[in-house]
């Protein structure tokens, strides 16, 4: 038997992995939700027939959305996580002791649970008694919060879909008003290489440039995403994501990663000569 | 055949039979299918270009129906609770101007609100009948025009027994019904003709909790913008006629001016919206309510913004609110309508329908879903914070009342005279302005000019409102009657 899962980077190209079997089929009032075993990625999860993530390069995503903010600002107490039903970036954070608090906010329970059944991997710390979960629109959420947090991660499925209201100006200035005075906005970024995603991307820095004093975005290299490369944004309304990088205070915490270093920290910023211009073309 | 139900769409399963046939054509549209315009047919997609088909024996002929479209007419008809319908394919505004045009001539009286739209303007510089203006009340706070009130309506009948025909918003660009049911009643008693401008009005023939439609409540025509809340394609409408109206006397009219090569878009588009609505209105406008109550709550829960709704009620030119509206007046965060509008537009790729000095409009219809209110919401959330200003030099004030000099078809032909626009105050005017949206006039042929009126076309014109009619793009001068 030759079973395979597909799906359509652009019109044009097309990413195979080869399946052992489905685990998973439901669908949400949301999208639809996908589980499936492979032999060389592990458990992997798609929305819509979109990869999400899989148990071979997860750690890639998650470290790199979590870590990155959290070694430059000196003093998160609240975190607020938009969409990450999956429960990576929140495995992330439960690493930080000193992190009181951390609101998730995810429009579709069925995510979650499908992900606590499925992928313990990264579903593994949501009984953390530090974690509160709301089921509604983060968009909606935001817009009731003032001067609240610390640090906001925007994990977003693409601005296609439920996600879409995550990319907007209203979501991002909504979040500049939820964060305090030195707080820091990290969100899933795009990718830049294929068109369609690049102009995604662009549009999304634009709308954040004009909503942040600071705004810069680093990458990461993730396999299963189109193209493989990937973009975070790093909005922020004092700290510089690398002139306020405390590497001693962090590598003193002693965690453990797979792919998050300082060093790599600092090269992440340095961006391809047609990324900087993509960005510099919306600033 | 099948029996005629609301479950068909002749028109549509007419094309869909026709398509089968597979028929060589030699007739026009000279595209051919889309063959002949390939670039128009990558656009469009093949299945639209294939359905845009001349009018012929197996799909009927839209100047004299007597088999698919007459079908299709007849269960439109049944659907809107209407002696006949007739499917329109120049808008509404030609629904208007046939409705109309069907029911007074030259020298007759018509008696309708100021802020009819401009298309019934049109009609009147058409057929020379005279225009018998009852002023709308005006709500000072939101700076809205209102509904008819009954006793004005009365007055205006009283004064011109010999008007023909009464016209009725319903509901105006706002919402705001006036009592319908009283007005025909008046109407009728004194031998007057009933029309309705239900260009926003779709959606009352099939949702609940919602004002009554012009058929029910015994109007002689309407015009129904299907189009709008009903989900056709743009330009498709519907007119509507009472047992009163002879069908043949109003096709003649309509076939005056509408054109002989229908489009098969179009009127399929009405066939199968009409569909829709006859099997699924009730709960689609369900949920269009629920949606903007929602808006509603939660955009009179930000502060500043207050998004009316039924409380406005007074029995009399409010006699009856249309809840799918979300109407927002934004006077008190220091920001006028269309200010809002742009915003809304140009910092977060937000299209409402409308803005004016002191409101806006966000058109919520069968096809929104929860996020899409949801960035509304928070888009006007985030205008407040950031560019909210503290309140004053705002004109709440948008009614001016008409003074008709002369009929608007005698003024509109009239010999004319251009004067820079200060220089007009006195005169006669021979052209429309428009402030647009919502396109209600400001002025309109064969009105007199006055101060008054000048400075409120520059006070719109330095809010950005898009000023439209007059032969001078910029409004720098307008038309006048020579010697008047």
């Amino acid at each position: 038997m030759d079973f395979w899962f597909s799906e359509k980077h652009t019109p044009n190209v097309k990413i195979s992995i080869r399946i052992d079997r489905q685990l998973y089929s439901g669908k949400s009032e949301f999208q639809r939700i996908d589980v499936f075993d492979s032999p060389e990625f592990g458990r992997f999860l798609t929305l819509d027939g979109y990869m999400m993530l899989t148990e071979k390069d997860e750690f890639i995503y998650h470290e790199m959305i979590t870590h990155v903010p959290m070694a430059v600002h000196p003093n998160v107490k609240k975190v607020l996580v938009i969409g990450a039903g999956d429960g990576g970036v929140i495995r992330e954070l439960t690493k930080y002791h000193d992190i009181e608090q951390i609101d998730m906010v995810e429009i579709d329970p069925l995510v979650v649970e499908v992900c606590k059944k499925y992928l313990p991997q990264t579903a593994c710390r949501f009984d953390d008694e530090r974690v509160n979960i709301y089921y509604e629109d983060g968009l909606r959420f935001v817009r009731f919060h003032e001067n609240e947090y610390d640090l906001i991660i925007v994990d977003s499925t693409d601005p296609f879909g439920p996600g879409e209201g995550l990319f907007t100006r209203e979501f991002y200035g909504n979040c500049f008003n939820a964060l305090k005075e030195d707080g820091i906005m990290v969100n899933q970024h795009e990718s830049p290489f294929y068109d369609e995603d690049a102009n995604a991307c662009q549009r999304a820095h634009k709308r954040i440039v004009e909503s942040f004093p600071i705004s810069r975005v680093y990458q990461a290299h993730i396999p299963t995403y189109p193209s493989g490369h990937w973009l975070f944004g790093f909005a922020s309304k004092k700290y510089h994501p690398l002139k306020d990088l405390n590497e001693v205070r962090w590598n003193m915490r002693g965690l453990s990663c797979n792919y998050y270093t300082t060093t790599l920290h600092k090269g992440a910023f340095y961006l391809p000569a047609y990324v900087e211009e993509l960005l510099q073309d919306v600033e | 055949m099948k029996k005629l139900s609301q479950e068909r769409a002749p028109i549509y399963e007419a094309l869909e039979r026709f398509r089968k046939m597979r028929v060589v054509p030699f007739d026009v549209p000279g595209h051919k299918r889309g063959r002949g315009n390939p670039e128009l047919t990558a656009l469009l997609g093949e299945n639209c270009v294939q359905m845009d088909v001349n009018s012929m024996k197996p799909l009927d002929n839209l100047c004299h129906p007597i088999s698919v479209i007459r079908d299709a007419e007849k269960l439109a008809a049944e659907a809107f609770h209407a002696a006949h319908a007739f499917l329109m394919v120049g808008g509404t505004t030609s629904a208007v101007q046939s409705m109309v045009l069907s029911v007074v001539k030259r020298g007759e009286k018509i008696i309708l609100p100021r802020n009819v739209h401009r298309s019934v303007m049109g009609a009147l510089v058409l057929c020379g009948a005279i225009p018998i203006y009852v002023n709308p009340a005006c709500d000072e706070k939101l700076g809205i025009p209102l509904g008819m009130s009954v006793s004005d309506v009365k007055k205006a009948i009283e004064k011109h027994p010999d008007a023909k025909a009464v016209l009725v918003n319903n509901p105006t660009y706002y919402g705001i019904c006036s009592d319908l049911r009283s007005i025909v009643k008046l109407a009728h008693e004194n031998n007057m003709l009933c029309l309705a401008d239900e260009a926003h009005g779709t959606h009352f023939y099939f949702g609940e909790n919602l004002p009554v439609s012009a058929m029910d409540a015994g109007a002689d025509m309407a015009a129904v913008s299907m189009h709008k809340s009903g989900g056709s394609l743009t330009q498709s409408s519907l007119l509507l006629a009472g047992p009163a109206m002879t069908e043949g006397h109003v096709r003649q009219i309509i076939n005056l001016t509408q054109t002989t090569s229908g489009s098969y878009l179009l009127l399929s588009s009405l066939d199968i919206s009409r569909r829709n609505l006859a099997l699924r209105g009730k709960e689609s406008f369900a949920k269009v309510i629920d949606l903007a109550e929602y808006a509603r709550t939660e955009i009179n829960a930000i502060g500043g913004y207050y998004a009316f709704s039924k409380e406005l009620i007074n029995g009399d030119s409010i006699y009856d609110f249309d809840v799918t509206k979300l109407s927002v007046n934004t006077l008190d965060i220091g920001l006028a309508g269309i200010e809002v509008y742009d915003l809304l537009r140009d910092e977060y790729d937000i299209q409402i329908e409308f803005g004016d000095l002191g409101n806006i409009l966000a058109y919520i219809s069968i096809g929104d879903r929860i996020r899409e209110i949801e960035r509304l919401v928070s888009a006007l959330y985030e205008i407040r914070r950031r560019f909210s200003k503290s309140k004053s030099n705002l004109m709440s004030h948008e009614y001016i009342d008409p003074q008709v000099a002369v009929s608007p078809q005698e003024a509109f032909y009239a010999d004319k005279e251009s004067l820079p626009i200060r220089e007009t105050e006195g005169r006669v005017c021979s052209e429309f302005v428009m402030c647009y949206p919502p396109g209600i006039p400001i002025l309109a042929p064969g009105e007199k000019i006055t101060k008054e009126i000048l400075d409120y076309i520059e006070y719109a014109k330095e809010k950005g409102c898009s000023m439209t009619g007059p032969e001078n793009p910029d409004i720098e001068r307008l038309n006048v009657l020579k010697g008047v």
